[in-house]
């Protein structure tokens, strides 16, 4: 049961990261683009998380927790980038 | 608590959070403006890990090493997600996205 909960759960994450990345290109606006690729890394925290759980190793959370930082702070400089025109004042 | 019911447990969560993770994409895909987009994946994607991660941790502790991890990565997306949806809303505001809603008058100067 919980192999094919990890293959329903794998399948949906990779859909969603499918299109998540169709809307990074399709944009229409920049702000879309920002929004694409906040879900994408979201996404891809989920991947790491049923990583974690079908190989039964702690590792894949560390990554998960890196990537976790590493994405807000990203799209927090984005979107400050777009709202003002530069990051730091 | 039996090995099946933790099993149980763990798939439910996982099912469920794998479906909201898609639920969030396809409203990223298919509604109609950046603002009704914009919450679709910060409500949708961030319960969808919550629930991923409350799997891994009954899966952590069903195996005997319980770890404080997962709270801290469910904290931290509970708490930057809002953050980062906020933001982005400023900026649509900012470069003036189109909308299906009126945008908001501009106060009175005069009164």
């Amino acid at each position: 049961m919980l192999a094919t909960a990890i293959g329903f759960a794998f399948f949906c994450v990779g859909a969603a990261l499918v299109i998540s990345a169709w809307r990074v290109f399709a944009g229409p606006d920049l702000p879309d683009r920002v929004l694409a690729l906040d879900t994408l890394y979201v996404s891809a925290l989920a991947a790491l998380v049923v990583l974690g759980i079908a190989w039964n190793t702690p590792l894949y959370f560390e990554a998960a927790l890196l990537i976790a930082l590493l994405g807000f702070v990203s799209t927090a400089a984005l979107a400050r980038y777009l709202a003002r025109g530069q990051v730091i004042e | 608590m039996s090995a099946a019911l933790i099993e149980a447990v763990v798939s439910f969560f996982l099912v469920l959070g794998g479906l909201f993770v898609l639920l969030g994409a396809v409203g990223l895909a298919r509604l109609p403006d950046f603002f009704m987009r914009l919450h679709a994946p910060t409500k949708a994607a961030t319960l969808g890990v919550g629930g991923m991660l409350i799997a891994a941790m009954v899966d952590a502790a069903a195996l005997g090493n319980p770890g404080a991890r997962e709270l801290l990565i469910a904290l931290f997306i509970f708490v930057a997600a809002p953050v980062s949806a906020q933001l982005l809303a400023k900026a649509a505001l900012h470069l003036r996205v189109k909308s299906r809603a009126p945008l908001p008058e501009a106060p009175d100067r005069d009164a």
